[in-house]
């Protein structure tokens, strides 16, 4: 008999908790799976926690095609159903260029400089997102 | 400048892992040969959109990389080939929003404007072939004299 073969395919992404706010930090090529074990696992957190926002930090994300940023989007869209926000950080400058060349601009995704500044847009009450240049709305 | 032998290859794109792969080969070839940060993620971006349209559309197959040269100007081609369905019209599929499944159906035309030179090449029932290419810095024609 010979053992199953297993393979390591997706990995969990840790989920951190800071008071109200949940902070994902994605980092290097995200798999199909793993960004589905995003999508659930940030979910999950959010249903079970009394987290108020979700900053998701992808300045260690070197590329976002099609299929990410929609796993973005949905998220975002998700959390917002489970009356929380999602703020995306850190998208570097050349995954922006070419994003929009791409034409996918995410509109409905909130986005900061970086975490530092994610976390300053949610400590403000929603719709008063004025200090801080929220790109919201995409490009 | 000197080509390393490890940039020419043939992948198989049969699992979503294999895209991961194709990734992580385009970064690296479009590193060696110059490409610059901006230039390397937009071909990148671009294979990435393909292979997954020749794994989800064409059912799988496979995607050549080869470096190319005109004069000192290095670039490289990428060929995705399938032998699924193939697309019946292609200047349909080629337009932004159109999607046969549930995609948001800017992949093919995205992919089309982040690359310098595109070819869809498509028969139904026999499979689809795309090929891209990308220069290092811009494409290689002739400056015009000022
Ligand atoms: N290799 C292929 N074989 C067969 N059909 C294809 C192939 N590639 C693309 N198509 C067709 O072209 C359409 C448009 O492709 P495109 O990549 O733009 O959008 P999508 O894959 O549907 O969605 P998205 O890429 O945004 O997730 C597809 O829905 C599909 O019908
Ligand atoms: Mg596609």
């Amino acid at each position: 008999m010979t053992c199953p073969r297993t393979e390591v395919i997706g990995a969990h992404v840790p989920v951190l908790t800071l008071g109200d706010v949940l902070l994902v930090t994605v980092q290097g090529d995200l798999d199909d799976q793993t960004a589905e074990y995003l999508r659930q696992d940030i979910t999950r957190a959010v249903a079970e926690t009394t987290a108020t926002g979700v900053v998701i930090d992808v300045s260690g994300v070197e590329v976002v095609d099609s299929f990410l940023g929609r796993v973005l989007a949905d998220i975002a869209a998700t959390v917002k159903l489970l009356a929380a926000r999602t703020v995306v950080a850190g998208i570097r400058p050349a995954v922006a260029i070419t994003l929009v060349e791409l034409g996918l601009t995410l509109p409905g995704l909130c986005t900061a400089l970086h975490v530092e500044q994610a976390l300053r847009l949610l400590r403000e009450p929603s719709g008063t997102h004025r200090g801080a240049h929220p790109r919201q709305g995409g490009v | 400048m000197h080509v390393p032998s490890t940039v020419a290859a043939r992948l198989p794109i049969g699992s979503d892992m294999d895209l991961t792969w194709i990734r992580q080969h385009v970064r690296q070839a479009a590193a060696e040969l110059g490409f610059g940060l901006v230039q390397q993620t937009k071909l990148v971006t671009a294979a990435s959109e393909l292979a997954r349209n020749t794994l989800v559309h064409g059912g799988g197959g496979h995607m050549e990389c080869t470096p190319v040269a005109r004069g000192r100007i290095h670039g490289l081609r990428l060929v995705f080939t399938d032998s699924g369905p193939g697309i019946p019209d292609t200047e349909l599929a080629l337009s932004d929003g159109y999607t046969s499944g549930g995609g948001l159906g800017m992949g093919l035309g995205g992919a089309r404007r982040l690359v310098h030179e595109f070819t869809l090449d498509s028969r139904p029932g026999e499979g689809t072939t795309v090929t891209i290419t990308a220069w290092a810095s811009g494409p290689p024609y002739p400056r015009r004299a000022l």
